[in-house]
């Protein structure tokens, strides 16, 4: 069933941030915020917690780093041990560069993929149109409009003293 | 809570205006519309007769270039000049220097991000774009210098039916396929994350048709979400943080292709940090030459200014002083370590055959950055231009210089040999720059050259005194 949101539109990033603050303090949630580029101070306002993204890039690059040491020392130790110069089997040393290679690769992939799931972001996914030219010059904020839990006229109210200048209600399809 | 309660109550004490009919756009917008038209404008216009001469000699470059390629991959590498002697020489420079150019890129995406220089906002695009065209370039010399490239495979570790015979991880030669490969997909996928945003402002701007789907499909639904956007920075942090020990590490590696040998010339620990420095100087170089043509090809003085050139000047100012400095240091350390070979080959660098080229380095990279202490130098578009070229041409010759003379002078006297390209290889270096600047061309007309979001975000932290990054 698609949700109905209450749609803000503003045209200073400042009056923008006050207002996210504003209606959150009057017990509002924040669907979401659009704007053309990030904000200073959004996260604050919004409440937003820390990415946990460089989790991720911690997980892969320890696993690629473990992963390619092992598999280094597998082929020239274990399955094939070459003479090279007379130099050791088990050269550690030299493996380190390709180890650390794998590493920075796996570590990059793994993030930016890990990024693109989180934000569903993905080749011919629709994005949330709730309000025109926020990829341009204007910002948004969203609320989502609950049945028996949800003050319109204050959240309008709200909304215009923290200078909106249009505020539409809009049905959205997630 | 309280102070939150406080803001509150202050807000709802104001008289509630009226909804206006039709919203004055504000100066906040009016900047940011600004800034989305002006680097959109050019993607929907036909090209001007600038971009159009400046395409065609690109492109008749690189099929010169494919035609040499070609001739040499259906004759066999004994089309190029190379002996038993001086087994490295142009194609092995073109890798080089081509790696090397790619670094500025990287340096001034990644490493000004995390050291928050908002100046790079408006160059980082189209240096990224460099890094990936130029790697491109460079991935093309050692694939043909196999000489059958169809068999290109065989450098990565898979299991085959020859035993299964292993690659050599102890190879520099071998650690190079993995750096570069990195290097290569790390940088692309920097680019691509990067452009996502400015995707879906071309697409919110286009009229229904393939423009507006190919701009949709690769924007891949961002609709400007603040709680994408948080994720987004934390991403690029990350992937900054991840290539700047990648981009010093890459041209270290390709350093140890030499350092890592016994070779007189070649065999020193100075190489991977003289290396990087002069893949930034080279790299800044190139950067240069390029955004002082496409500032006056696409008319973005606005956004590509003569502070940035100035910046830009600066940087190599540092790196093509520290490039002479390690010149100085080879030289010191050969006559200090009282090697006889290291001795020799240094002072024939500097007096034997290629000694014209030697000094032309000399002068192109050590000599030449001095004159950009000067402040009016650095702010002069056609002084900044030769010397772009000067860079250019400067580091192409020092891996010439540091690969020929090595090799061509060994312990043997009886294996001392002269090289000399042939057509072929220098029509292949002319193909490398068309192929490369026919990309770079193609780039500038059909994606956003200027970051649009990073320029709109260095615009409003500007506007309200912010010191935060783009």
């Amino acid at each position: 069933m698609p949700s109905t949101y209450l749609v803000a539109t503003f045209a200073e990033s400042r009056a923008l941030v006050e207002a996210v603050a504003t209606v959150r303090a009057h017990g509002f949630k924040v669907y979401d915020v659009y704007s053309p580029c990030p904000i200073h101070g959004l996260d604050e306002a919004m409440g937003i917690r820390r990415s946990r993204l460089p989790y991720i890039t911690l997980a892969a690059g320890v696993l690629a780093l473990a992963a390619t040491v092992w598999f280094e020392f597998y082929v020239a130790v274990w399955d094939w041990p070459l003479n090279v110069g007379g130099k050791p089997d088990n050269s550690t040393l030299a493996f380190v560069p390709i180890a650390f290679e794998m590493t920075v690769l796996a570590a990059g992939l793994a993030t930016a993929k890990a990024f693109l799931l989180r934000s569903r972001l993905f080749p011919g996914a629709a994005p949330a149109s709730l309000a025109p030219g926020v990829t341009d010059d204007r910002y948004a904020v969203a609320l989502r409009w609950r049945p028996n839990a949800f003050d319109t006229g204050a959240a309008r109210q709200l909304l215009m003293q923290s200078g909106a200048t249009r505020i539409i209600q809009t049905a959205g399809d997630q | 809570m309280r102070v939150a309660d406080q803001r509150a109550d202050r807000v709802l004490a104001f008289p509630v205006r009226r909804q206006p009919a039709d919203p004055v756009p504000s100066d906040e917008q009016h900047t940011l519309s600004r800034i989305t038209d002006d680097v959109a404008r050019p993607l929907s216009t036909r090209p001007g007769a600038g971009w159009l001469a400046a395409f065609a000699v690109a492109v008749a470059a690189l099929l010169v270039g494919v035609g040499c390629v070609s001739y040499e991959i259906a004759t066999g590498i004994g089309v190029w000049g190379l002996n038993r002697t001086v087994g490295w020489a142009f194609d092995i420079t073109n890798f080089v220097f081509w790696v090397g150019i790619g670094h500025a890129g990287t340096l001034i995406s990644a490493i000004l991000l995390l050291f928050r220089q908002q100046w790079r906002t408006s160059i980082n695009r189209s240096a990224e774009a460099m890094t990936i065209f130029a790697v491109i370039c460079a991935a093309l010399f050692p694939l043909i210098h196999m000489g059958r490239p169809w068999l290109a495979y065989y450098v990565f570790p898979y299991p085959n039916s020859r035993g299964p015979l292993w690659v050599n991880f102890r190879s520099p030669l071998l650690w190079d396929v993995f750096a570069i490969n990195t290097y290569m997909t790390i940088s692309l996928v920097f680019w691509y994350i990067g452009m996502i945003p400015d995707f879906a402002t071309l697409r919110d701007r286009a009229a229904a048709g393939v423009k507006k789907t190919i701009y949709g499909l690769a924007s891949l639904g961002w609709d400007g979400s603040h709680r994408t956007w948080s994720r987004y920075e934390t991403l690029n942090t990350i992937l900054a943080g991840l290539a700047t020990p990648l981009v010093i590490s890459v041209h270290s590696i390709v350093s140890m292709d030499f350092a890592t040998s016994i070779l007189p010339g070649w065999h020193t620990t100075l190489f991977p940090p003289y290396f990087v420095a002069g893949a930034v100087y080279s790299g800044f170089g190139m950067v240069t030459t390029l955004l002082i043509l496409t500032r006056t090809l696409m008319r973005l003085e606005r956004y590509i200014t003569l502070r940035h050139l100035d910046a830009m000047a600066k940087v190599m100012l540092l790196t093509g002083s520290l490039v002479g400095f390690s010149y100085a240091t080879e030289f010191y350390v050969a006559w200090l370590n009282g090697n006889a070979y290291e001795r020799a080959t240094f002072v024939m660098r500097a007096t034997g055959p290629y000694a014209s080229l030697f000094w032309t380095m000399v002068a192109c990279n050590a000599v030449a950055p001095q004159l950009l202490w000067s402040s009016r130098v650095r702010r002069s578009v056609p002084a900044l231009f030769a010397f772009s070229i000067a860079v250019n041409i400067g580091m192409w010759l020092e891996r010439f210089i540091i690969i020929v003379t090595s090799l061509h002078r060994s312990y043997l006297p009886s294996s001392w040999v002269s090289y000399r390209p042939t057509a072929i290889e220098v029509g292949t270096l002319v193909g490398s720059f068309g192929l490369f600047f026919t990309c770079f061309l193609l780039f500038i007309r059909l994606l956003p050259m200027i970051a649009i979001w990073e320029v709109k975000a260095g615009s409003l932290a500007a506007a309200h005194g912010d010191a935060g990054d783009a």
